[in-house]
């Protein structure tokens, strides 16, 4: 399926990472969203709420994050595509609805501008700080999907690569930007209508009567039926079986959650994207995402300009961690290094899928700028020794 | 005749989702009388179940919408009225009921109550006062009289109670009315009433605990309880909602409080919005298949 070119603002634009994302989740379908103001994210919903009306849509501004992480949901089960967007503090409030999206597997998505934490931390400024938040921040056990975008021109590609997924594989799904990439203005090619794929949802192939909300087929995702389609559907946070009503034993337990951590797991291949340059007969390869990974590349040239075999693996998708890619890179490299605006969140990752098999260099940052090309060389050095 | 023949039909059954009976409620529970009085306000509408959704908390009171044969939402602790904001929002043409317990509604999502108030947004708000957290087994709530006794107020409540229907007059709400369990009828009528208004309908229901708030009281079992409504309480429709605060002992005032006109959020959006809203119809298979040019 195509994108609606009525949503399209098919052209060559020079706009920031926020307005992007904003036009994005348009292109992909999205024309509800609610939010709750917060630095630096809400650029993306004053552009929505600008936008959405003459699509036909609405941006709702709700009385707290804890308020959109769930009308968002009540605006997907009503048969929209919908999304909200926020920063650390707000993404913080947020968790609950992210563990309820994930056990009613509510195809939605959550936009996260990192800035410097904990608390209040740096409003105006970027980090990476919420990375393992993306993964874990809501209690229990589920799996998610997260991107980071490393320019304004990811920040709308990949944010319908996002609702992509989110419909794929009905989930709720991480956009993982950072302050950085959400308030620079760069140009962003926005395609023709016809270019751009969609992932439609899917609907019920089944009438009332014979469908069931949450019964899986061969791909272990559901079909998907709305409010108001005569399905009277039933929708729970408690375990539940495949019609969707409350079954509190480990039984139903087991059933439900394995399945769920099994659509995500068996599409590990899939799931990875990245970018890379140079990996084959490095000896050094730096690893990281978003903002950071502009700062390496810097950081890698000049790693070769003194001669050293420096690979780059640029990681687009960062959960599910590209585990299998690691753990074959790992014994043809002497070490992988790991910038990130954050104290070592990701590289703890690393570390565990390269397995002991080559070093891991960590190369942290409490955040507020991004980092001096020369720290990230200077751990490349140490590396190639 | 034999009495095989004889098949006695209870209307509200097609109502309620069969295959989730019996229910987790105790005897004497007044939430399945609530339940009775809203199946019935809903068959005497002409309104499309098949287009209508039933949105709760969590709770005892927030399993309600499991229980009715509709398009039923158990949400999160507190959020069942941004969850059914975001519903009615993205699908105009629903009608949407949340229902849900007084700690749900009041103490955890007691600002989303005030601000689904004040946008008057288009959502019937039932809300079931037992005074207790009852699920989680007999807490303190906000709305626990003073002085009662609750697993976490061992030596008395010493918070004073909410008085819900002038907090939900005072946020702008277009409909506020009270009634016990034990009044039936009137809950019968107001809640039809209510369904046929736009706007934000806001009805509490008094109702007992037998488990844990009246046991804890000595208060005696669900019987007592209704003849203890019936005894105190005084019908005063159009009430001020500053003269609606519950007492221990005291008066319980039930009527219809609040009954205005004022224009609901959707109708306000559009009529603002003018020019600036495009409606966005279904695109025809033929504008898909052939996908119109973007740059035209
Ligand atoms: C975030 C969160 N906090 C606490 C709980 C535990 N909890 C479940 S139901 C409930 C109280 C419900 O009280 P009320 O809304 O009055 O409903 P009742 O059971 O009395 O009908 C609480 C505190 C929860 N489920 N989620
Ligand atoms: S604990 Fe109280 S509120 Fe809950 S079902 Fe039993 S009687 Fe009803
Ligand atoms: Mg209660």
């Amino acid at each position: 399926m195509h994108a609606d070119q009525r949503c399209v603002l098919t052209g060559t634009h020079f706009i920031n990472g926020d307005a992007a994302c904003c036009e994005g989740a348009l292109s992909a379908g999205a024309r509800f969203a609610a939010g709750y103001p917060i630095t630096p994210s809400t650029e993306i919903v004053e552009r929505f709420s600008a936008r959405a009306p003459q699509v036909g849509g609405l941006f709702i501004q709700m009385e707290d994050e804890l308020a959109s992480s769930i009308a968002l949901q009540g605006m997907v089960w009503a048969g929209q595509k919908s999304f909200t967007v926020t920063s650390g503090p707000g993404y913080s409030l947020m968790m609950e609805h992210i563990g309820y999206a994930a056990i009613t597997e509510t195809p939605c998505v959550f936009v996260d501008v990192q800035r410097g934490g904990p608390s209040t931390g740096l409003p105006t400024l970027p980090a990476q700080g919420d990375m393992m938040q993306a993964r874990w921040g809501s209690h229990g056990d589920y799996l998610t999907i997260a991107l980071t975008p490393n320019s304004p021109q990811e920040c709308y590609s990949l944010t319908i690569k996002a609702f992509n997924l989110a419909e794929q594989f009905r989930v709720p799904v991480m956009f993982m930007m950072d302050e950085c990439v959400g308030h620079m203005t760069e140009k962003v090619v926005i395609p023709k209508a016809e270019e751009i794929e969609i992932y439609p949802r899917r609907l019920a192939s089944k009438p009332p009567g014979e469908f069931n909300l949450f019964e899986a087929g061969e791909d272990l995702v559901p079909e998907m039926a709305h409010a108001g389609e005569g399905y009277k559907v039933y929708v729970t946070g408690l375990t539940h079986d495949k019609r969707g009503y409350p079954v509190l034993n480990p039984k139903a337990q087991h059933e439900l959650v394995t399945r769920q951590f099994e659509k995500i797991r068996r599409a590990a291949d899939e799931l990875t994207i990245v970018e890379t340059e140079e990996i084959e007969g490095a000896d050094v390869v730096v690893v990281s995402y978003g903002i950071t990974s502009r700062v390496a590349q810097r950081a890698i040239q000049m790693a070769r300009d003194k001669g050293l075999k420096v690979g780059k693996l640029r990681l687009i998708c960062v959960w599910p961690f590209p585990e299998k890619l690691i753990r074959e890179l790992a014994p043809k490299v002497k070490a992988l290094v790991m910038p990130e605006l954050n104290m070592g969140q990701m590289v703890l990752e690393l570390e565990r899928c390269a397995g002991g098999k080559c070093q891991v260099i960590s190369v942290p940052h409490a955040g507020g700028t991004v980092h001096k090309p020369a720290d990230i060389l200077a751990a490349i050095e140490r590396g190639a020794r | 005749m034999s009495t095989t023949d004889f098949v006695v039909h209870n209307p509200v059954e097609d109502l309620l989702r069969q295959d989730r009976v019996p229910t987790i409620w105790c005897p004497g529970c007044g939430i399945g009388t609530t339940v009775n009085s809203f199946a019935h306000a809903l068959l005497g509408q002409d309104i499309d179940l098949s287009k209508t959704a039933i949105v709760s908390g969590i709770g005892c009171s927030g399993r309600v919408s499991g229980y009715m044969n509709l398009d039923s939402f158990h949400t999160t602790h507190g959020r069942a009225i941004p969850f059914a904001t975001g519903l009615k929002l993205a699908n105009p043409e629903l009608t949407v009921i949340v229902y849900s317990g007084d700690g749900d509604l009041t103490s955890i999502g007691g600002n989303h109550l005030i601000h689904a108030a004040r946008r008057n947004i288009d959502l019937m708000v039932v809300c079931v006062n037992n005074m207790i957290y009852a699920m989680t087994g007999g807490q303190a709530a906000a709305t626990t009289p003073g002085s009662s006794m609750s697993t976490t107020t061992p030596y008395g409540a010493f918070e004073p109670e909410l008085n819900m229907p002038q907090l939900v007059d005072a946020a702008g709400a277009c409909f506020v009315a009270r009634w016990t369990s034990f009044h039936v009828m009137q809950l019968e009528r107001t809640m039809a009433k209510a369904l046929k208004k736009k706007g934000l309908r806001f009805i509490e229901i008094l109702s007992p605990c037998p488990t844990y708030f009246q046991r804890k009281n000595n208060l005696g079992d669900a019987l007592t309880a209704m003849v203890d409504y019936k005894k105190r309480s005084k019908i005063k429709h159009g009430c001020h909602t500053w003269e609606t605060a519950l007492e221990p002992g005291g008066d319980i005032i039930v009527g219809e409080f609040v009954d205005r006109e004022r224009e609901d959020y959707l109708t306000r959006m559009r009529r603002q919005l003018g020019s600036h809203y495009s409606e966005f119809p279904e695109q025809t298979e033929e504008e898909i298949s052939e996908g119109a040019c973007s740059e035209c």
